[in-house]
Protein backbone atom coordinates (compact mmCIF):
# COMPACT_ATOMS: atom_id res chain seq x y z
CA UNK A 1 0.00 0.00 0.00
CA UNK A 2 1.48 3.87 -0.34
CA UNK A 3 2.91 5.71 2.09
CA UNK A 4 -0.44 7.74 3.85
CA UNK A 5 -0.51 11.31 3.53
CA UNK A 6 -0.25 12.09 6.50
CA UNK A 7 1.49 10.06 9.58
CA UNK A 8 2.87 10.11 12.99
CA UNK A 9 5.38 7.99 14.86
CA UNK A 10 4.82 7.94 18.21
CA UNK A 11 4.38 11.53 18.91
CA UNK A 12 4.97 12.30 22.95
CA UNK A 13 3.99 16.16 24.31
CA UNK A 14 4.83 16.43 27.59
CA UNK A 15 3.42 19.71 29.75
CA UNK A 16 4.65 19.78 33.16
CA UNK A 17 3.64 16.06 34.54
CA UNK A 18 0.89 16.14 32.08
CA UNK A 19 1.16 13.69 29.30
CA UNK A 20 -1.25 15.17 26.96
CA UNK A 21 -0.24 13.12 23.50
CA UNK A 22 1.43 9.74 24.62
CA UNK A 23 2.88 7.73 22.15
CA UNK A 24 0.18 8.35 19.43
CA UNK A 25 0.92 6.79 15.94
CA UNK A 26 -2.13 7.89 13.33
CA UNK A 27 -2.64 8.18 9.64
CA UNK A 28 -4.26 9.73 7.34
CA UNK A 29 -4.74 8.11 3.93
CA UNK A 30 -5.16 10.63 0.56
CA UNK A 31 -8.87 10.76 -0.04
CA UNK A 32 -10.29 9.83 3.18
CA UNK A 33 -11.67 11.52 6.40
CA UNK A 34 -10.32 10.43 9.14
CA UNK A 35 -12.05 11.51 12.78
CA UNK A 36 -10.39 12.01 15.89
CA UNK A 37 -12.48 11.90 19.08
CA UNK A 38 -12.18 11.80 22.92
CA UNK A 39 -13.47 13.34 26.04
CA UNK A 40 -12.62 16.78 26.69
CA UNK A 41 -8.75 17.16 27.87
CA UNK A 42 -7.82 14.08 25.87
CA UNK A 43 -5.59 15.95 23.68
CA UNK A 44 -6.81 16.03 20.72
CA UNK A 45 -6.67 19.88 20.19
CA UNK A 46 -2.64 19.18 21.56
CA UNK A 47 -2.11 16.81 18.37
CA UNK A 48 -3.39 19.16 15.85
CA UNK A 49 -1.65 21.83 17.13
CA UNK A 50 1.77 19.18 16.93
CA UNK A 51 0.33 18.57 13.28
CA UNK A 52 0.46 22.33 12.27
CA UNK A 53 3.39 23.06 13.61
CA UNK A 54 2.47 25.89 16.74
CA UNK A 55 3.28 23.27 19.57
CA UNK A 56 6.60 21.46 19.38
CA UNK A 57 6.78 17.56 19.98
CA UNK A 58 8.87 16.15 22.29
CA UNK A 59 9.78 12.85 20.87
CA UNK A 60 8.35 11.08 17.75
CA UNK A 61 8.08 12.42 14.11
CA UNK A 62 5.62 13.75 12.24
CA UNK A 63 5.65 12.81 7.66
CA UNK A 64 3.54 14.49 5.58
CA UNK A 65 3.44 13.90 1.67
CA UNK A 66 6.39 11.85 1.48
CA UNK A 67 8.51 13.83 3.64
CA UNK A 68 9.21 14.40 7.64
CA UNK A 69 8.23 17.59 8.70
CA UNK A 70 8.57 17.14 12.35
CA UNK A 71 11.22 20.27 12.46
CA UNK A 72 9.29 22.51 10.07
CA UNK A 73 7.81 25.59 10.96
CA UNK A 74 3.68 26.46 10.63
CA UNK A 75 3.95 28.59 7.59
CA UNK A 76 6.21 26.26 5.67
CA UNK A 77 3.61 23.07 6.82
CA UNK A 78 1.11 24.89 5.11
CA UNK A 79 2.32 25.96 2.29
CA UNK A 80 3.21 22.18 1.64
CA UNK A 81 -0.79 21.74 1.75
CA UNK A 82 -1.78 21.27 5.41
CA UNK A 83 -4.44 23.58 6.17
CA UNK A 84 -6.12 24.14 9.28
CA UNK A 85 -9.30 25.57 10.33
CA UNK A 86 -9.48 26.99 14.06
CA UNK A 87 -11.55 25.85 16.72
CA UNK A 88 -11.99 29.07 18.40
CA UNK A 89 -13.16 31.25 14.91
CA UNK A 90 -10.67 33.21 14.05
CA UNK A 91 -10.99 35.24 11.15
CA UNK A 92 -10.00 38.87 9.96
CA UNK A 93 -13.01 40.56 11.59
CA UNK A 94 -13.05 43.79 10.01
CA UNK A 95 -12.65 42.79 6.38
CA UNK A 96 -15.13 41.05 4.32
CA UNK A 97 -15.94 37.60 3.94
CA UNK A 98 -14.54 38.25 -0.11
CA UNK A 99 -10.97 39.86 1.36
CA UNK A 100 -10.98 37.06 4.25
CA UNK A 101 -10.43 34.38 1.32
CA UNK A 102 -8.93 36.35 -1.14
CA UNK A 103 -5.73 36.71 1.69
CA UNK A 104 -6.26 33.28 2.20
CA UNK A 105 -5.64 32.54 -1.72
CA UNK A 106 -3.14 35.22 -1.25
CA UNK A 107 -0.55 33.28 1.04
CA UNK A 108 -0.21 30.07 -2.30
CA UNK A 109 -0.26 32.38 -4.97
CA UNK A 110 3.43 33.69 -4.84
CA UNK A 111 5.25 36.16 -2.56
CA UNK A 112 3.39 39.02 -0.84
CA UNK A 113 6.28 41.57 -0.98
CA UNK A 114 4.09 43.68 -3.61
CA UNK A 115 3.53 46.91 -2.31
CA UNK A 116 2.02 49.36 -4.55
CA UNK A 117 -0.95 47.23 -6.38
CA UNK A 118 -4.17 47.25 -5.32
CA UNK A 119 -4.63 43.53 -3.61
CA UNK A 120 -8.18 43.69 -3.81
CA UNK A 121 -7.95 44.26 -7.74
CA UNK A 122 -6.03 41.18 -8.77
CA UNK A 123 -8.59 39.55 -10.52
CA UNK A 124 -6.97 36.56 -9.99
CA UNK A 125 -7.19 36.78 -6.32
CA UNK A 126 -10.63 37.64 -6.05
CA UNK A 127 -12.03 34.71 -8.45
CA UNK A 128 -10.35 32.10 -6.92
CA UNK A 129 -11.97 33.66 -3.60
CA UNK A 130 -15.77 33.68 -5.22
CA UNK A 131 -15.10 29.84 -6.36
CA UNK A 132 -14.11 29.21 -2.83
CA UNK A 133 -17.06 30.98 -1.33
CA UNK A 134 -19.23 29.03 -3.47
CA UNK A 135 -17.84 25.91 -2.70
CA UNK A 136 -18.97 26.58 1.01
CA UNK A 137 -22.44 28.20 0.15
CA UNK A 138 -21.06 31.38 1.27
CA UNK A 139 -21.48 33.08 -2.22
CA UNK A 140 -23.89 35.44 -1.31
CA UNK A 141 -22.15 37.06 1.72
CA UNK A 142 -19.44 38.22 -0.17
CA UNK A 143 -19.63 41.61 0.69
CA UNK A 144 -20.51 41.42 4.18
CA UNK A 145 -18.11 41.93 6.97
CA UNK A 146 -16.53 38.78 8.92
CA UNK A 147 -17.58 40.46 11.27
CA UNK A 148 -21.53 40.71 10.77
CA UNK A 149 -21.70 37.19 9.56
CA UNK A 150 -23.56 34.83 11.65
CA UNK A 151 -21.73 31.80 13.85
CA UNK A 152 -22.51 29.51 11.18
CA UNK A 153 -21.61 31.16 8.30
CA UNK A 154 -18.23 32.72 10.30
CA UNK A 155 -17.29 28.50 10.49
CA UNK A 156 -18.12 28.31 6.69
CA UNK A 157 -15.91 31.06 5.76
CA UNK A 158 -13.22 29.50 7.63
CA UNK A 159 -13.24 26.39 5.13
CA UNK A 160 -13.38 28.47 2.75
CA UNK A 161 -10.36 29.79 3.84
CA UNK A 162 -8.53 26.49 4.53
CA UNK A 163 -9.69 25.29 0.95
CA UNK A 164 -7.64 28.08 -0.50
CA UNK A 165 -4.64 26.78 -2.16
CA UNK A 166 -5.86 23.24 -2.78
CA UNK A 167 -4.38 21.60 0.18
CA UNK A 168 -3.79 18.25 0.71
CA UNK A 169 -4.87 17.71 3.58
CA UNK A 170 -7.19 19.70 6.14
CA UNK A 171 -7.26 19.44 9.66
CA UNK A 172 -10.47 20.24 10.87
CA UNK A 173 -11.00 21.62 14.57
CA UNK A 174 -14.04 20.97 15.51
CA UNK A 175 -16.12 22.89 12.74
CA UNK A 176 -19.62 22.41 14.17
CA UNK A 177 -18.94 23.80 17.39
CA UNK A 178 -21.51 26.04 18.73
CA UNK A 179 -23.69 25.07 15.81
CA UNK A 180 -27.57 24.71 15.80
CA UNK A 181 -28.86 21.03 14.43
CA UNK A 182 -29.65 23.20 11.05
CA UNK A 183 -26.45 24.94 10.62
CA UNK A 184 -24.82 21.64 11.82
CA UNK A 185 -26.62 19.55 8.92
CA UNK A 186 -25.13 22.21 6.39
CA UNK A 187 -21.95 21.69 7.26
CA UNK A 188 -22.20 17.99 7.01
CA UNK A 189 -23.30 18.24 3.48
CA UNK A 190 -20.45 21.00 2.91
CA UNK A 191 -18.14 18.48 4.04
CA UNK A 192 -19.54 15.42 2.24
CA UNK A 193 -18.98 17.03 -0.40
CA UNK A 194 -15.15 16.90 -0.49
CA UNK A 195 -15.27 13.30 0.73
CA UNK A 196 -13.06 11.05 -1.53
CA UNK A 197 -10.93 13.97 -3.20
CA UNK A 198 -9.77 15.67 -0.36
CA UNK A 199 -8.10 14.18 3.02
CA UNK A 200 -9.91 15.06 5.80
CA UNK A 201 -8.72 15.03 9.65
CA UNK A 202 -11.22 16.10 11.48
CA UNK A 203 -12.12 16.69 15.13
CA UNK A 204 -15.81 16.88 16.08
CA UNK A 205 -17.61 16.87 19.55
CA UNK A 206 -21.21 16.19 17.25
CA UNK A 207 -21.19 12.31 17.35
CA UNK A 208 -23.77 12.29 14.38
CA UNK A 209 -21.66 14.56 12.07
CA UNK A 210 -18.58 12.06 13.12
CA UNK A 211 -20.31 8.77 11.95
CA UNK A 212 -22.01 10.04 8.45
CA UNK A 213 -18.59 11.65 7.60
CA UNK A 214 -15.56 9.63 8.81
CA UNK A 215 -14.28 6.31 6.40
CA UNK A 216 -12.36 5.93 9.88
CA UNK A 217 -12.07 7.20 13.68
CA UNK A 218 -9.53 6.95 15.98
CA UNK A 219 -10.47 7.80 19.63
CA UNK A 220 -8.12 9.64 22.13
CA UNK A 221 -8.30 9.53 26.02
CA UNK A 222 -5.80 10.89 28.04
CA UNK A 223 -3.09 11.37 25.15
CA UNK A 224 -3.32 7.63 24.20
CA UNK A 225 -4.76 6.44 21.07
CA UNK A 226 -7.24 3.42 22.40
CA UNK A 227 -8.70 2.22 19.28
CA UNK A 228 -8.50 3.34 16.02
CA UNK A 229 -11.22 1.64 12.95
CA UNK A 230 -14.03 1.85 10.71
CA UNK A 231 -17.37 3.88 12.56
CA UNK A 232 -19.20 0.60 12.58
CA UNK A 233 -15.42 -1.06 14.98
CA UNK A 234 -15.70 1.92 16.89
CA UNK A 235 -19.25 1.72 17.96
CA UNK A 236 -18.53 -2.12 18.63
CA UNK A 237 -15.39 -2.22 20.69
CA UNK A 238 -16.08 -2.87 24.50
CA UNK A 239 -13.13 -0.30 25.07
CA UNK A 240 -14.53 2.72 23.41
CA UNK A 241 -17.92 2.51 24.62
CA UNK A 242 -16.95 2.36 28.33
CA UNK A 243 -14.02 5.39 28.21
CA UNK A 244 -15.96 7.57 26.39
CA UNK A 245 -19.08 6.53 24.13
CA UNK A 246 -21.27 5.44 26.84
CA UNK A 247 -24.74 6.27 26.76
CA UNK A 248 -24.21 8.28 23.68
CA UNK A 249 -23.63 5.30 21.82
CA UNK A 250 -26.65 3.80 20.46
CA UNK B 1 -11.85 61.34 -6.32
CA UNK B 2 -14.48 63.59 -6.56
CA UNK B 3 -17.27 61.76 -5.07
CA UNK B 4 -15.27 61.57 -2.29
CA UNK B 5 -15.07 65.56 -1.35
CA UNK B 6 -19.21 64.56 -1.14
CA UNK B 7 -18.06 63.09 2.54
CA UNK B 8 -17.38 65.08 5.30
CA UNK B 9 -13.83 62.88 5.59
CA UNK B 10 -12.92 63.96 1.79
CA UNK B 11 -14.14 67.84 2.22
CA UNK B 12 -12.19 68.50 5.04
CA UNK B 13 -9.57 66.48 4.28
CA UNK B 14 -9.20 68.09 0.22
CA UNK B 15 -9.31 71.47 2.13
CA UNK B 16 -6.78 70.94 4.59
CA UNK B 17 -4.34 70.01 1.89
CA UNK B 18 -5.20 72.71 0.05
CA UNK B 19 -4.35 74.86 2.68
CA UNK B 20 -0.98 73.40 3.00
CA UNK B 21 -0.02 73.39 -0.68
CA UNK B 22 -0.48 77.12 -0.38
CA UNK B 23 0.58 78.12 2.57
CA UNK B 24 3.78 79.74 2.10
CA UNK B 25 1.39 81.97 -0.37
CA UNK B 26 -1.16 82.63 2.74
CA UNK B 27 1.32 83.63 5.65
CA UNK B 28 3.14 86.41 3.20
CA UNK B 29 -0.05 87.55 1.77
CA UNK B 30 -1.20 87.74 5.72
CA UNK B 31 2.37 88.67 6.86
CA UNK B 32 2.41 85.82 9.41
CA UNK B 33 6.16 84.37 8.70
CA UNK B 34 5.97 82.53 11.81
CA UNK B 35 2.83 80.35 11.01
CA UNK B 36 5.18 79.11 7.65
CA UNK B 37 7.97 77.64 10.16
CA UNK B 38 4.66 75.73 12.04
CA UNK B 39 3.34 74.58 8.88
CA UNK B 40 6.79 73.46 7.86
CA UNK B 41 7.18 71.32 11.52
CA UNK B 42 3.21 70.22 11.50
CA UNK B 43 4.30 68.55 7.55
CA UNK B 44 7.90 66.96 8.78
CA UNK B 45 6.27 65.09 11.58
CA UNK B 46 3.62 64.17 9.60
CA UNK B 47 5.55 62.59 7.61
CA UNK B 48 7.23 60.62 10.85
CA UNK B 49 4.07 60.04 12.13
CA UNK B 50 2.69 58.62 9.25
CA UNK B 51 5.56 56.15 8.82
CA UNK B 52 4.91 54.94 12.35
CA UNK B 53 1.26 54.76 11.76
CA UNK B 54 2.43 51.80 9.24
CA UNK B 55 3.81 49.70 12.00
CA UNK B 56 1.69 51.14 14.44
CA UNK B 57 -1.61 51.88 13.62
CA UNK B 58 -1.64 49.36 10.76
CA UNK B 59 0.61 46.74 11.92
CA UNK B 60 -0.61 46.57 15.62
CA UNK B 61 2.90 46.83 16.69
CA UNK B 62 3.82 49.19 19.28
CA UNK B 63 6.85 51.03 18.79
CA UNK B 64 8.28 53.28 21.36
CA UNK B 65 11.29 54.21 19.47
CA UNK B 66 10.32 55.93 16.47
CA UNK B 67 12.21 59.21 17.37
CA UNK B 68 15.31 57.55 16.71
CA UNK B 69 14.20 57.81 13.63
CA UNK B 70 14.37 61.40 13.70
CA UNK B 71 17.69 61.25 15.40
CA UNK B 72 19.68 59.08 12.53
CA UNK B 73 18.45 61.23 9.33
CA UNK B 74 19.31 64.43 11.65
CA UNK B 75 22.74 62.93 13.16
CA UNK B 76 23.62 61.63 9.39
CA UNK B 77 23.16 64.61 7.96
CA UNK B 78 25.06 66.54 10.91
CA UNK B 79 27.66 64.31 10.49
CA UNK B 80 28.31 64.29 7.19
CA UNK B 81 28.27 68.22 6.97
CA UNK B 82 30.43 68.47 10.05
CA UNK B 83 33.25 66.66 7.45
CA UNK B 84 32.72 68.51 4.56
CA UNK B 85 30.16 66.70 2.80
CA UNK B 86 26.92 69.35 2.27
CA UNK B 87 25.87 68.00 -0.94
CA UNK B 88 22.35 66.56 -0.32
CA UNK B 89 22.76 64.17 -3.21
CA UNK B 90 25.10 62.22 -0.58
CA UNK B 91 23.47 63.27 2.56
CA UNK B 92 19.75 62.14 2.42
CA UNK B 93 20.91 58.73 0.75
CA UNK B 94 22.83 58.05 3.75
CA UNK B 95 20.62 59.20 6.12
CA UNK B 96 17.24 57.05 4.48
CA UNK B 97 19.62 53.70 4.50
CA UNK B 98 21.55 54.15 7.74
CA UNK B 99 17.70 54.94 9.32
CA UNK B 100 16.02 52.23 7.32
CA UNK B 101 19.10 49.22 8.48
CA UNK B 102 18.88 50.28 12.14
CA UNK B 103 15.28 50.21 11.95
CA UNK B 104 16.11 46.37 10.06
CA UNK B 105 18.23 45.44 13.29
CA UNK B 106 15.89 46.71 15.72
CA UNK B 107 13.06 44.74 14.13
CA UNK B 108 15.05 41.23 13.63
CA UNK B 109 15.32 41.89 17.44
CA UNK B 110 12.19 43.79 18.82
CA UNK B 111 9.54 41.66 16.78
CA UNK B 112 10.94 38.48 18.41
CA UNK B 113 9.19 39.45 21.51
CA UNK B 114 5.08 40.72 21.91
CA UNK B 115 3.30 43.05 24.17
CA UNK B 116 4.83 45.15 26.55
CA UNK B 117 8.26 43.53 25.98
CA UNK B 118 8.33 44.75 22.62
CA UNK B 119 7.43 48.08 23.79
CA UNK B 120 10.39 48.16 26.22
CA UNK B 121 12.80 47.21 23.76
CA UNK B 122 12.06 49.80 21.14
CA UNK B 123 12.12 52.16 23.79
CA UNK B 124 15.43 50.82 24.79
CA UNK B 125 17.21 50.71 21.74
CA UNK B 126 16.17 54.38 21.05
CA UNK B 127 17.73 54.98 24.44
CA UNK B 128 21.26 53.18 23.23
CA UNK B 129 20.88 55.78 19.85
CA UNK B 130 20.13 58.81 22.58
CA UNK B 131 22.87 58.29 24.59
CA UNK B 132 25.78 57.53 21.62
CA UNK B 133 24.02 60.77 20.04
CA UNK B 134 24.80 62.94 23.52
CA UNK B 135 27.92 60.93 23.71
CA UNK B 136 29.81 61.94 20.66
CA UNK B 137 31.14 65.11 21.65
CA UNK B 138 32.84 65.63 18.30
CA UNK B 139 29.53 66.60 17.30
CA UNK B 140 28.48 68.46 20.07
CA UNK B 141 27.86 65.94 22.26
CA UNK B 142 24.88 66.87 24.83
CA UNK B 143 24.47 70.24 23.18
CA UNK B 144 23.91 69.29 19.84
CA UNK B 145 25.52 71.32 17.17
CA UNK B 146 24.77 73.68 14.32
CA UNK B 147 24.74 73.17 10.88
CA UNK B 148 23.16 74.42 7.45
CA UNK B 149 20.72 73.45 5.31
CA UNK B 150 21.69 70.81 2.77
CA UNK B 151 22.92 71.76 -0.74
CA UNK B 152 21.43 70.64 -4.44
CA UNK B 153 23.13 73.25 -6.24
CA UNK B 154 20.95 74.30 -8.40
CA UNK B 155 18.19 72.76 -8.28
CA UNK B 156 16.51 74.05 -4.83
CA UNK B 157 17.71 76.86 -2.73
CA UNK B 158 16.60 75.10 0.94
CA UNK B 159 17.66 78.28 2.71
CA UNK B 160 14.73 79.87 0.99
CA UNK B 161 11.42 78.82 3.97
CA UNK B 162 8.77 78.82 1.06
CA UNK B 163 11.18 76.24 -1.11
CA UNK B 164 12.42 74.65 2.39
CA UNK B 165 8.73 74.07 3.27
CA UNK B 166 7.18 72.93 -0.32
CA UNK B 167 10.19 70.44 -0.67
CA UNK B 168 8.59 68.93 2.52
CA UNK B 169 5.24 69.37 1.65
CA UNK B 170 5.81 67.13 -1.78
CA UNK B 171 7.68 64.53 0.04
CA UNK B 172 5.15 64.40 2.73
CA UNK B 173 2.07 63.98 -0.40
CA UNK B 174 4.77 61.47 -1.71
CA UNK B 175 4.80 59.45 2.05
CA UNK B 176 0.92 59.76 1.70
CA UNK B 177 0.78 57.99 -1.53
CA UNK B 178 2.84 55.74 -0.63
CA UNK B 179 1.05 54.54 2.29
CA UNK B 180 -2.00 54.70 0.54
CA UNK B 181 -0.97 52.13 -1.87
CA UNK B 182 1.15 50.11 0.51
CA UNK B 183 -1.78 49.68 2.79
CA UNK B 184 -4.42 48.28 0.24
CA UNK B 185 -1.16 46.16 -1.56
CA UNK B 186 -0.64 42.47 -0.70
CA UNK B 187 2.26 43.33 1.20
CA UNK B 188 -0.47 45.79 3.55
CA UNK B 189 -3.30 42.96 3.63
CA UNK B 190 -0.58 41.10 5.33
CA UNK B 191 0.64 43.47 7.47
CA UNK B 192 -2.93 44.11 8.86
CA UNK B 193 -4.23 40.75 8.62
CA UNK B 194 -1.03 39.90 10.91
CA UNK B 195 -2.61 42.74 13.52
CA UNK B 196 -5.63 41.59 13.26
CA UNK B 197 -4.68 37.88 14.15
CA UNK B 198 -1.07 36.84 13.04
CA UNK B 199 -1.68 33.04 14.48
CA UNK B 200 -4.00 32.71 11.69
CA UNK B 201 -1.78 34.71 9.49
CA UNK B 202 0.88 32.51 10.03
CA UNK B 203 -1.56 29.36 9.74
CA UNK B 204 -2.56 30.89 6.32
CA UNK B 205 1.06 30.36 5.34
CA UNK B 206 2.56 33.58 5.70
CA UNK B 207 5.79 34.04 7.21
CA UNK B 208 4.88 36.82 9.37
CA UNK B 209 8.04 37.87 10.95
CA UNK B 210 9.34 38.64 7.62
CA UNK B 211 6.85 41.17 6.10
CA UNK B 212 7.35 42.55 9.72
CA UNK B 213 10.60 43.35 9.44
CA UNK B 214 10.15 44.50 5.92
CA UNK B 215 7.84 46.86 6.87
CA UNK B 216 9.60 48.07 10.25
CA UNK B 217 12.75 48.70 7.15
CA UNK B 218 10.34 50.81 5.58
CA UNK B 219 8.66 52.64 8.02
CA UNK B 220 12.37 53.23 9.54
CA UNK B 221 13.07 55.09 5.95
CA UNK B 222 10.23 57.11 5.71
CA UNK B 223 11.34 57.94 9.79
CA UNK B 224 14.92 58.62 8.88
CA UNK B 225 13.48 61.18 6.27
CA UNK B 226 11.59 63.00 8.35
CA UNK B 227 15.00 63.69 10.83
CA UNK B 228 16.44 64.50 7.57
CA UNK B 229 14.09 67.66 6.79
CA UNK B 230 14.03 67.86 10.87
CA UNK B 231 17.75 68.87 10.87
CA UNK B 232 17.27 71.01 8.22
CA UNK B 233 14.53 72.91 9.52
CA UNK B 234 16.25 73.87 12.34
CA UNK B 235 19.99 74.01 10.88
CA UNK B 236 20.61 72.10 13.95
CA UNK B 237 21.01 68.39 15.16
CA UNK B 238 21.10 67.17 18.95
CA UNK B 239 20.20 64.40 21.45
CA UNK B 240 16.99 65.71 22.27
CA UNK B 241 15.88 65.26 18.90
CA UNK B 242 15.57 62.04 19.55
CA UNK B 243 14.67 61.57 23.28
CA UNK B 244 11.77 59.01 24.55
CA UNK B 245 9.20 62.11 24.93
CA UNK B 246 9.80 63.05 21.01
CA UNK B 247 8.62 59.13 20.67
CA UNK B 248 5.80 59.38 22.85
CA UNK B 249 5.00 62.99 20.85
CA UNK B 250 4.63 60.69 17.86
CA UNK B 251 2.47 58.26 19.63
CA UNK B 252 0.32 60.48 20.64
CA UNK B 253 -0.12 62.45 17.36
CA UNK B 254 -0.96 58.88 15.62
CA UNK B 255 -3.24 57.80 18.11
CA UNK B 256 -5.14 61.48 18.71
CA UNK B 257 -5.53 61.37 14.59
CA UNK B 258 -6.90 57.87 14.17
CA UNK B 259 -5.03 54.65 14.37
CA UNK B 260 -4.41 52.53 11.06
CA UNK B 261 -6.37 55.46 9.41
CA UNK B 262 -4.38 57.22 6.04
CA UNK B 263 -5.01 60.97 7.32
CA UNK B 264 -4.59 60.62 10.57
CA UNK B 265 -1.46 61.35 11.39
CA UNK B 266 -1.81 64.70 9.45
CA UNK B 267 -5.18 65.30 11.43
CA UNK B 268 -3.03 64.48 14.89
CA UNK B 269 -0.40 66.52 13.85
CA UNK B 270 -2.30 69.44 13.18
CA UNK B 271 -3.78 69.35 16.47
CA UNK B 272 -0.62 68.63 18.16
CA UNK B 273 1.06 71.43 17.15
CA UNK B 274 -2.23 74.27 16.76
CA UNK B 275 -3.17 73.01 20.03
CA UNK B 276 0.40 73.35 21.71
CA UNK B 277 0.52 76.90 20.02
CA UNK B 278 -2.75 78.24 21.19
CA UNK B 279 -2.84 76.67 24.59
CA UNK B 280 0.47 78.33 25.51
CA UNK B 281 -0.40 82.16 24.87
CA UNK B 282 -3.78 81.33 26.32
CA UNK B 283 -2.24 79.82 29.76
CA UNK B 284 0.41 82.45 29.46
CA UNK B 285 -2.21 85.05 29.73
CA UNK B 286 -3.71 83.72 32.76
CA UNK B 287 -0.91 83.78 34.32
CA UNK B 288 2.52 84.52 33.57
CA UNK B 289 4.98 81.28 33.23
CA UNK B 290 2.13 78.78 33.23
CA UNK B 291 2.00 78.28 29.25
CA UNK B 292 5.49 76.22 29.56
CA UNK B 293 2.81 73.86 31.69
CA UNK B 294 0.08 73.35 28.06
CA UNK B 295 0.66 69.33 28.61
CA UNK B 296 -1.53 69.84 31.58
CA UNK B 297 -4.60 70.89 29.52
CA UNK B 298 -3.68 68.55 26.72
CA UNK B 299 -3.15 65.40 29.06
CA UNK B 300 -6.96 65.57 29.99
CA UNK B 301 -8.11 66.34 25.99
CA UNK B 302 -6.38 63.24 25.08
CA UNK B 303 -7.71 60.91 27.97
CA UNK B 304 -11.06 62.27 26.67
CA UNK B 305 -10.18 60.97 23.35
CA UNK B 306 -9.10 57.69 24.39
CA UNK B 307 -12.32 57.50 26.21
CA UNK B 308 -14.76 58.59 23.66
CA UNK B 309 -13.49 58.70 20.36
CA UNK B 310 -11.55 55.35 20.27
CA UNK B 311 -11.03 56.14 16.21
CA UNK B 312 -8.87 59.31 17.22
CA UNK B 313 -10.11 62.77 15.27
CA UNK B 314 -10.76 60.94 11.73
CA UNK B 315 -13.58 58.93 13.85
CA UNK B 316 -15.01 62.37 14.48
CA UNK B 317 -15.45 62.69 10.64
CA UNK B 318 -17.85 60.08 10.34
CA UNK B 319 -17.73 56.55 9.62
CA UNK B 320 -15.41 54.69 7.28
CA UNK B 321 -16.15 52.28 4.87
CA UNK B 322 -13.60 48.87 4.01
Amino acid sequence: MAEPLLSTDRLVKRFGGLLATDSVSIDVRAGEIHALIGPNGAGKTTLVSQLTGNVRPDAGAIRFAGRDITHLPMHARARLGLARSFQITAVLREFTALDNVALAVQAHAGHSFRFLADARRERGLRESAQRLLAEVGLEPRANALASALSHGEQRQLEIAMALAGDPKLLLLDEPMAGMGPEESQRMVAVLRAFKGNRAMLLIEHDMDAVFQLADRITVLVYGRAIASGSPTEIRADPDVRQAYLGEEAV
Amino acid sequence: MIAGLRTPRGLITAILLLVLAILPLLTQAFDQRYLLSIGTRIVIWSIAAISLNMILGYGGLVSFGHAAFFGIGGYAVGILYANGITTGWIQWPVAIVAASVWAGLIGALSLRTRGLYFIMITLAFAQLVYYVGAGLEAYGGDDGLNISRSRFSGLIDLRDKAAFYWLCFVLFCATLWFCGRLVNSRFGLVIRGAKANDLRMTALGFAVFRYRLAAFAISGAFGGLSGILLANEGAYISPAMMSWVKSGDLIVIVVLGGMGTLCGPLYGAIAFFALEETLKPLLDLAHKGWGEYWQIVFGPMLVLIALYARGGLDSLLGRRHG
